[in-house]
């Protein structure tokens, strides 16, 4: 809401208040001021001055030479091309150190004349023919133009130019909050102003004189939609004269960003930024029957809006109707069909109060955001209407451009009775942890226009947001100063606070990632439809099932991921194209799949590792997660090789499993996939389920006695086929070497010479203890022959 | 070496010296005179020592079962009843003196040779570290466990919320009416028509009361979802962290110093808030806070957009609707809610001019954290 200083000053006396204390106080209680500048900050050094004579240029045909006088005993020689001057003209004049829209001014040679400043047009002014009406749009503007109404006479030569032409209005920016639109008008700004700087608040009441005749005699209303239309008002003006509305109006609806049209208009608009309440005027004469109807729209029923678009409605919008046509869309913008031209002679005002959802979803659906649907879809006091539509008509009659017919056309649904509540001191001071007085309470309620009745307060009819206790609380606490309140902290009943198990195992986890050399990335949660098909997910996977957001920002952007590994991908190319030459990174990504029959998505947490460079290979991630899998006490660790993941390598990926729960696939991303996002050297991935991961937790550690007997290592190498997994041999190992074995890993794999083609030898290092004695030799020689004898039985293997 | 009247030697007598012939003169020493010679030849042996192996040498050849001592010794039968304990203890008295000075000279070779070897192994400690890189945690995770920090010393707890959530969660449940414009689809993603990207973290304040009686201290930190486009200081995808405290007798001061003192120890103790009236449906009275300009303290900068101040957050008393929604009742409870925008808190506090560096996880600019 763009708020003139000076319009304010009709209603509240503030003009000593300088822009940044009138900014400050009134964001500090809840009208935030955006900024206060002025159209006239622009325009600097420009004063009135008057040509005294007229000579050609000596050295130029197209120029002429003036002697204008600017008040001071000085006058000025300026040269200038333009045509429409003449001696005895007041124009505005850029003396040397002028600052204007366009530029800046000082003294120039022109073709050997000095020039000592400039005769401006409207444009270097910032100005045009709806601001000026009377001035030539190609020439110098002329000051004393017989058609201006200007009110020249109260100035003198020389002074600046910016008070004559409203330039030195100065216009304070506000965001008004969603619960005040009371607070998009001068009015209701007003009433906070004169609240918040405690001045007294003058307000007016329009007086009509009217005479024109009976009202119902030409118009007759009909609201068939008193659930979407609770109030509909409308007066009538005859003999109307459209011409340009007064320079005061211009210039105020200027200040408050509304480019003036012509009076029938302006005044609408004006008693809009007034009062609050949007307004329309249709041509009487374009209304069949003198009739308005408001009712729904056919389906598929036609309207020119007045920005000449043509717009087909549906049964769910309201509009403002004729006995046979639509002439505008209700709240939203009038129809073309009725518009005011300078042929108009009677005018219908309307001043209506519209369902605000209606109004929003109308203006939505259209796509036309328009001043008054802007106000209407926040809910505005249909106590209002006939206080707007009475200051339109003494708008007229003050402007002199129609006659007033006698009568109000009022068809009231509302009902209205105002709000009435107790001013619950105490619990006001409870919730506001304060000590304000019952005195000070009552006054600032009061000040805010609040009608207060020993402890009780009625709540004005523009106050819709004002429903109980807390409310009040607001108005109290703003009037006396969030700023003031004290600081403390909260006292009553004790808790405990801190993390949950979960919590506090992300953090280890994250942190052994770290701990591992991988850094955290945070990926955007909703990725491109395409990534599927990028990462290869088979047509028939439940991965393919996305969740669509409707209203995208932009396709990449659009669908929830299922899995994360996309994102990670994406961040790893991103570097690579960076030349980071080595990356670990890891997320901690929440994925989102849908559940049939369910509203919300299954929302878990993937931990993704990705990895590329120099030193990284698969056994380099496979030993990364099997340290984050033991920190998280999860055993029974194994990866079984799998082909069937398409993202990944064919002969590089692996399945992590424990004690039989798939925690999800590591490997190498297949070189397509990888290609596919651009990556172009051999990348690793792991993609695991964190809540499966937390499932298969150990739970806490607890302690077993350390060894009191030593144990005994013995190294076993056998020959075996080059494609049997050195895993499946380990296990066997495992399982047949009996309690004995403590751990057996494998040190060496040998292929080449001295091996038969088509054979492997496998070293591996077995440890035994007991925890009873010593080992003996022949104890440990037994477990040895066993494992040695299940290899050869279950794979063939021999004894290298 | 000198002689006495007894006879003298001198150590080269007694060594073979090279391409020498060995001189041995014998004269018939007493044994007292033997041990004493023996005594004198053997420390001065140890003094000309210089490794720990020619110590151990010296001590077979003097000490040892073989040794020159026990070779005299074994001459004790020879003597008097009256000499032979004479002998003895002068005989043990020799054997000390040597032992002692062999233990002297021990330690002195040990830390010669010590020194000797240390020197040896000198490296050059300026070469660069073998380093096993740590990984970096992300600066918004940074922020955010700084925040859970300050909120669990202060009796919170951290509690999640889904993303994708009803309407009924993030608008209605928060007493946002039906045409509020928050609902707006320009300004929220939406899968279905009551089903969106959360756009606020408190929908998790309605999950929360509705499952729990007051006393409530909880932070939800979390994603949230808003449809604007990406530039320097917005993101589609952004962090907040909710707030909410609901208990007998929660007023709105608590709020402040609350807040006061959660920016207090995020960025030192100078920092100034202040707080202003404002509205969000779900609190009243509401307000927002903004943070006093670290680059010109209140005074207007390039930083602040000459505002002085820098909006941080929304908060308020929890509104009564809302606790009636979730079946508290505000005549005996009352409480406070706010929503941290955490990544302007993170541009903050690590002086990071573009949020989208947040979200480009370039590792150039992770490993600055």
């Amino acid at each position: 809401m763009k708020l003139s200083r000076k319009w304010l000053g009709e209603f509240v006396d503030v003009a000593d208040i300088p822009d940044s204390e009138f900014g400050h106080k009134m964001t500090m209680t809840g009208s935030i001021v955006e900024s206060v500048e002025s159209a006239g900050d622009a325009v600097t050094g420009v004063v009135i001055g008057r040509l005294d004579a007229i000579d050609q240029h000596p050295n130029a045909d197209k120029l002429v030479v003036c002697t204008v006088d600017v008040g001071a005993e000085k006058k000025l020689t300026i040269a200038t091309g333009a045509k429409n001057v003449k001696v005895g003209d007041i124009v505005p004049v850029a003396t040397c150190g002028a600052n204007l829209p366009g530029g800046h001014i000082e003294a120039t040679d022109m073709r050997g004349v000095v020039s000592e400043g400039m005769l401006c047009s409207m444009d270097e002014l910032g100005l045009d023919n709806r601001d000026l009406p009377f001035g030539n749009p190609n020439g110098i503007l002329i000051l004393n133009d017989p058609e201006s109404d200007l009110p020249l006479g109260d100035y003198a030569l020389g002074q600046d130019v910016r008070p004559l032409l409203g330039l030195d209005d100065r216009t304070a920016e506000f965001e008004i909050t969603p619960n005040r639109p009371d607070c998009l008008s001068v009015i209701g700004l007003a009433r906070e102003v004169s609240a918040t700087f405690e001045r007294p608040l003058t307000l007016h009441t329009a007086s009509v004189s009217g005479g024109a005749g009976k009202i119902e005699e030409m118009l007759s209303v009909e609201v068939a939609e008193p659930e979407l239309c609770p109030r509909y008002t409308a007066r009538v003006v005859v003999d109307v004269k459209i011409a340009p509305s007064p320079a005061w109006m211009r210039e105020r609806l200027r200040a408050s960003g509304i480019r003036p049209i012509n009076n029938i208009v302006d005044i609408t608009n004006y008693v809009m930024l007034e009062y609050g309440q949007p307004m329309h005027s249709f041509d009487y004469s374009c209304l069949d029957s003198g009739k308005i109807v408001v009712r729904r729209a056919h389906a598929g029923e036609q309207l020119a809006t007045l920005d000449s678009k043509p717009r087909t409605l549906t049964e769910d919008m309201l509009v403002i109707a004729d006995s046979s046509k639509a002439v505008g869309v209700a709240g939203v913008m009038g129809g073309a069909n009725s518009e005011i031209t300078d042929a108009t002679a009677t005018v219908v005002f309307e001043s209506a109060n519209f369902s605000g959802p209606s109004v929003r979803r109308t203006a939505i659906a259209l796509g036309m955001r328009t001043d008054a649907s802007s106000r209407f879809e926040k809910g505005l006091d249909p106590e209002n209407t006939i206080p707007a539509v009475d200051r339109a008509c003494e708008l007229v009659e003050m402007l002199g451009c129609g006659r007033v017919l006698d009568g109000i056309i009022d068809i009231d649904h509302t009902e209205y009775s105002p709000k009435v509540l107790p001013i619950e001191y105490d619990k006001i001071n409870a919730l506001l942890g304060t000590e304000i007085s019952r005195e000070f309470m009552r006054s600032a309620l009061v000040r805010l226009g609040f009608g207060v009745d020993g402890d009780s307060v009625t709540v004005p009819s523009y106050r819709m947001d004002v429903e109980q206790m807390a409310d009040l609380a607001e108005e109290v606490a703003r009037m006396y100063g969030y700023d003031a309140l004290p600081t403390t902290l909260c006292s009553g009943s004790a808790t405990v606070g801190g993390l949950t198990e979960r919590q506090k195992i992300e953090n280890q986890t994250t942190a052994n990632c770290r701990a591992l050399g991988y850094s955290e990335v945070l990926t955007y949660s909703f990725v491109s439809p395409n990534f599927v098909a990028k990462l290869r997910i088979p047509e028939d996977s439940p991965l393919r099932r996305t969740l669509k957001i409707l209203n995208p920002l932009g396709e990449d952007t659009s669908v929830m991921r299922t899995t994360a590994l996309g994102s990670v991908l994406e961040a790893a190319a991103k570097n690579a194209a960076a030349r980071v030459s080595e990356l670990r990174v890891y997320e901690l990504a929440r994925v989102f799949r849908p559940i049939e029959g369910e509203k919300l998505p299954d929302e878990r947490k993937q931990l993704l590792l990705c990895t590329y460079g120099a030193d990284v290979d698969f056994y380099a991630l496979k030993g990364d997660v099997e340290e984050i899998l033991a920190g998280m006490r999860i055993t029974g660790v194994r990866c079984r090789a799998y082909s069937e993941d398409g993202a990944f390598h064919p002969g590089r990926c692996a399945v992590v499993e424990s004690n039989g729960s798939c925690l999800g696939t590591i490997g190498q991303i297949h070189p397509q996939v990888a290609e596919e996002f651009g990556i172009n050297i051999p990348v690793y991935a792991a993609v695991l389920d964190y809540e499966l991961m937390l499932e298969s937790m150990q739970p806490e550690a607890t302690f077993k006695p350390l060894p009191r007997f030593p144990s005994t290592s013995r190294d076993m190498a056998v020959v075996c086929d080059e494609t049997l997994p050195a895993g499946d041999l380990l296990d066997c190992v495992r399982e047949s070497a009996g309690e004995l074995l403590t751990s057996a890993e494998i040190f060496d794999v040998y292929t080449g010479t001295g091996m038969q083609p088509g054979k492997k030898s496998i070293a591996m290092s077995l440890q035994f203890r007991s925890d009873e004695r010593t080992l003996t030799d022949a104890e440990v020689d037994a477990c040895f022959a066993a494992a040695l004898a299940a290899l050869e039985k279950k794979f063939g293997a021999t004894l290298r | 070496m000198g002689c006495d009247e007894f006879g003298w030697y001198s150590e080269h007598m007694l060594r073979p010296k090279v391409g020498g012939a060995f001189i041995f003169v014998w004269r018939d020493f007493s044994m007292r005179e033997k041990l004493e010679q023996l005594g004198k030849q053997a420390l001065s042996a140890l003094d000309a020592a210089s490794s720990s192996v020619e110590l151990d040498e010296l001590k077979v050849r003097f000490l040892g079962k073989k040794g020159e001592l026990t070779a005299i010794l074994k001459q004790m039968g020879t003597l008097s009843a009256e000499e032979r304990p004479v002998m003895g203890a002068l005989a043990n008295e020799v054997r000390g003196r040597i032992e002692e000075r062999m233990a002297a000279r021990r330690g002195e070779i040990a830390a010669a040779e010590m020194e000797a070897k240390l020197a040896n192994e000198r490296i050059d400690v300026t070469l660069p570290g073998a380093r096993r890189p740590l990984g970096h945690r992300h600066p918004m995770t940074s922020l955010l466990d700084e925040v859970k920090d300050i909120f669990i010393g202060m009796g919170f707890e951290i509690v999640d919320g889904p993303e994708v959530e009803t309407t009924f969660y993030n608008f209605t449940a928060l007493n946002t009416s039906e045409n509020h414009p928050s609902r707006e689809p320009q300004d929220t993603f939406y899968f279905s028509d009551d089903v969106l990207l959360r756009t606020q973290t408190s929908s998790v304040q309605a999950r929360t009361m509705e499952k729990r009686q007051p006393p409530i201290r909880i932070i939800a930190p979390g994603r949230v979802y808003r449809k604007d486009e990406v530039d320097a200081t917005h993101s589609p995808m952004f962090h907040q962290v909710e707030g909410l405290v609901v208990d007998k007798g929660i007023k709105m001061t608590d709020l402040k110093g609350t807040l006061d003192l959660l920016f207090k120890q995020i960025y030192g103790n100078d920092t100034k808030v202040r707080f202003r009236p404002h509205h969000f449906p779900f609190t009243e009275p509401s307000a927002e806070m903004d943070l006093q300009c670290f680059a010109c303290h209140g005074k207007g900068c390039r930083m602040c957009k000459g505002e002085g101040w820098i909006e941080m957050l929304g908060c308020g008393m929890v509104h009564p609707n809302v606790l009636r929604i979730c079946g508290i009742d505000p005549e005996i409870y009352s409480g406070f809610a706010f929503g941290l925008g955490t990544d302007r808190m993170a541009m903050w506090r690590y002086g990071v001019n573009d949020l989208r560096l947040f979200f480009e996880n370039d590792m150039r600019f992770i490993s600055q954290f």
